[in-house]
Parts: C-alpha cells; sequence; structure tokens
C-alpha cells in the first residue's frame, strides 16, 4: 500500500509533503487537491471520510491528515 | 418550516436541454492547470458533458419549446393552465416578469397567474410548495411550474471552481389536484447570513454592470473571474450540504413516520459526483437509490437538476401505474434547503428533449 506522502505527491508531483506543516498556507493544496486526495484515501484504505471533515484544518499537514485516517478507523 | 398537502400531484415531467454539447476535456485547455490534475478532477467531480444554449437564448426561449412540445402532443391544453410560476435566476429581464413573456408569447390566456420566483438550487422543491399552495384555491387546478436557467452566460471560462460544471436547461412540471388522499409532506430552511457563498455580486442595482465589472481578476488558485461572474465559494457549499441537508431530511423522514429505506429514491440536486457521493454516505443510502448522473451528462442546471435526474433515469417506471416514494431535496444559493416527500407516478410524460 503506497505511503501518504507518496498519495500526496501523485497528486502534486512538484512537492515534497514531508517538509511542510502547512500544505494550505504553503501552497500546496488547495480545495481542488483536496477532494482529489479525499477520493484517493476513500479508495486506498475503503473508507469514506466524512463529508463534515473534509475542512481545510484536517488536511494542514501528514500529521492531521493521519489523525483523520485513525479518526476514520484505519490502522497506520 | 413544515408544510403538509394534500390531494394534489405531479402529473407530468418534461426536461429541455440545449443541443450543444460540450465535453471538459475540449474546455480544460482553458483553465491554467496541468492536464493530469484536470483530468484527477473530471474523476472525482464527475465533469464530462454538459450543455450549453447559443449566445443569446434566454430561459423564456427554453420555456416556450417546451411547453409548445406538450401543447403540440395534447399532453397539455392552452387553457388549461391557471398559473405559471418560473423559478430561475436568469430572467430574460429585470422587468417584466420573464413568466409573462412566456404567457404572451404563447398566447395563454388573460385569467391565470403568473409569477417569477428567483431561487437557486433548492428552487424545484420550492416552486412545487408554491404550486401545492396555489391549488388551495377553488379557481387553479392545474399549474405549470418552470424551472430555467443560462448561467453559463454568467461564468467565466477562466474559473475552474464554476465553468465545467454549469449546465443549462429548462423543465415544465405539471401539477394539478388528485382524488386521492396522499399526503405530501415537506421542510424548508433558509439562512440569508451566508448568502455571499453563491452570487453574482454585479449587474443588480448594488453594483451596476460596468466596464470595471467586466474585467478578469485573479481570484486565488490561479482562477479568472470578473464580478459580472457567478462565484461559488466551493468549500462553503459543500461543508453547508454535508452539515445542514441530512438532518433536515432525517427530520422530515420522522415527522412523516417513514422508515429511510421506505423511500424508493431519494433526488437531490447534482452541484457534482463527489457531493452527491458523500451526501449519500452520510445519510448511509445506497448510490443506487440516489441517481448521480445529471452533472456528468448535462452539467449542473441550478434548479433543474432534480427534474432531470427524475426524466433521465426514471421515465420508464414513472409512465406506469405503479407509484414510487421518493425524496426530493435541493440545496443552495441563498442559503436554502429544502426536502419533500412525495409519491410520483402515472405520469402523462416523463422524458427529455432538445432545443431547437
Amino acid at each position: 500500500m503506497k505511503s501518504l506522502p507518496e498519495i500526496l505527491k501523485e497528486i502534486r508531483p512538484e512537492f515534497d509533503f514531508t517538509t511542510s506543516n502547512n500544505f494550505m498556507e504553503d501552497g500546496m493544496l488547495d480545495s481542488f487537491d483536496m477532494v482529489t486526495l479525499v477520493s484517493t484515501l476513500d479508495k486506498t484504505y475503503d473508507i469514506s471520510i466524512q463529508g463534515t471533515d473534509i475542512v481545510p484544518e484536517n488536511f494542514q499537514n501528514l500529521q492531521t491528515i493521519e489523525a483523520l485516517l485513525r479518526k476514520c478507523g484505519v490502522q497506520l | 418550516m413544515n408544510f403538509t398537502f394534500k390531494d394534489k400531484r405531479i402529473s407530468g415531467i418534461l426536461g429541455v436541454v440545449p443541443a450543444r454539447e460540450r465535453s471538459f476535456v475540449e474546455e480544460m485547455k482553458n483553465f491554467n492547470f496541468p492536464e493530469s490534475r484536470s483530468l484527477k478532477l473530471k474523476e472525482v467531480m464527475g465533469y464530462d458533458k454538459r450543455r450549453l444554449v447559443e449566445p443569446g437564448v434566454c430561459v423564456s426561449d427554453l420555456s416556450v419549446f417546451g411547453l409548445q412540445h406538450l401543447f403540440d402532443r395534447g399532453l397539455l391544453a392552452r387553457d388549461e393552465i391557471d398559473a405559471l410560476i418560473l423559478v430561475t435566476q436568469s430572467p430574460d429581464y429585470f422587468m417584466p416578469p420573464t413568466s409573462n413573456v412566456i404567457q404572451g408569447r404563447l398566447g395563454l390566456k388573460q385569467d391565470m397567474m403568473c409569477m417569477d420566483i428567483n431561487q437557486a438550487c433548492a428552487g424545484f422543491v420550492i416552486g412545487l410548495i408554491q404550486a401545492f399552495m396555489l391549488l388551495e384555491q377553488e379557481s387553479i387546478r392545474k399549474v405549470v411550474l418552470i424551472n430555467a436557467d443560462v448561467l453559463s452566460r454568467k461564468t467565466s471560462p477562466k474559473d475552474r471552481n464554476i465553468y465545467p460544471l454549469i449546465g443549462d436547461a429548462a423543465s415544465i412540471t405539471v401539477i394539478e389536484r388528485d382524488t386521492r388522499n396522499c399526503a405530501i409532506q415537506a421542510s424548508l430552511k433558509m439562512d440569508g447570513t451566508r448568502n455571499e457563498a453563491l452570487m453574482i455580486p454585479a449587474g443588480g442595482m448594488r453594483l451596476p454592470s460596468t466596464a470595471e465589472t467586466a474585467v478578469l481578476e485573479n481570484v486565488g488558485d490561479n482562477n479568472l473571474r470578473a464580478k459580472d461572474h457567478l462565484l461559488m465559494d466551493g468549500s462553503a457549499i459543500f461543508n453547508f450540504v454535508q452539515l445542514e441537508v441530512p438532518p433536515l431530511i432525517e427530520g422530515l423522514l420522522t415527522r412523516a413516520g417513514l422508515p429511510i429505506d421506505s423511500i424508493d429514491y431519494f433526488l437531490c440536486h447534482q452541484p457534482n459526483r463527489f457531493m452527491l457521493q458523500k451526501l449519500a454516505d452520510k445519510m448511509k443510502v445506497p448510490y443506487a437509490k440516489m441517481p448521480n448522473n445529471v452533472v456528468e451528462r448535462f452539467g449542473n442546471g441550478g434548479s433543474t437538476t432534480i427534474p432531470l435526474a427524475i426524466t433521465l433515469n426514471l421515465s420508464d417506471k414513472l409512465k406506469s401505474e405503479q407509484e414510487m416514494q421518493t425524496c426530493l431535496a435541493g440545496f443552495g444559493g441563498g442559503l436554502v434547503w429544502a426536502a419533500m416527500l412525495i409519491r410520483l407516478g402515472r405520469l402523462t410524460c416523463c422524458e427529455i428533449i432538445e432545443y431547437p
């Protein structure tokens, strides 16, 4: 299974997602990338991230995304 | 706000879509984004084909074409129409009301009521509520509800937020009295404090259109848009729908005493595929019960997406004697969210035609 940085890299190959603490502020993800990411995470982990959780705060960095995945029952 | 109606029914629905079709793949070169990112978005959001009017085509043109189709086939008679409701955000003129323009162009009788309602994506449910209220009057026996918009004419081709999803369309719904005692229940909520999430800033009296309001501005994420164009705060709308719509529908079902699995179809407004799938997931509704193919076929035509979902997916079933329990749900600009429980069936007309 692909790692989270690998999944992010597929969406925006030009960035290194291990170096940023705020993907949105650093211009690495926009709202449409967030939608693409959610769709990919849903398929990869066989989950459905709740619509109300699709907010920028949950997609700031690797730690917040991992916390969201754990909330959805994913064991990382 | 809750509503209950009795002894009324929808007797026919006609969708009208422009013949001119554009594809997302053709248009994505307009956006300032790599092709690969646009293609990923196409897959997730369901962008594919959409229907657009030719320059100069207005709401009354689609509406007159559709009504004439019904007259020519004997599915509706001019003199039967006691009220004509038009729900649109893209009227032909500031004044007169476009419903009066349609009345005049078709030579409908004078002894009738015409009204325009300026509502957005919840406009099908709102129009039905208004139609049912009019049918409480002794003098009104048949109402025609038209939902129509040509908002592609108010979108920026350089705005990836909105341009790939907007489609133009009209629908004509015939509503009349019914002798059977079937209850129709509806719930409606509005929040005008969030009115700026979906709007066209310029062109009204607050900010008239000028050369300045037509200038494209970088509004972030490499999107270019003028104040004359439709804007949508996509994140705000997405979260509004996910937060507000499920409890509205659940409350309506509870009030009606209907379990969620007793609903044959959830016929929702279709902003994009992703948003509706998330709504279905949240409500634990199987995707098969929530048709989600209007945006990919025609684009998001505002208040027309529910009637288009009905005519596109359920035409054969709804022309039969068998009735189905449906839940309609519309949500969007205003902000407004509305839902209705209504049995559908025995329709004399349930089809989509192309203009011209």
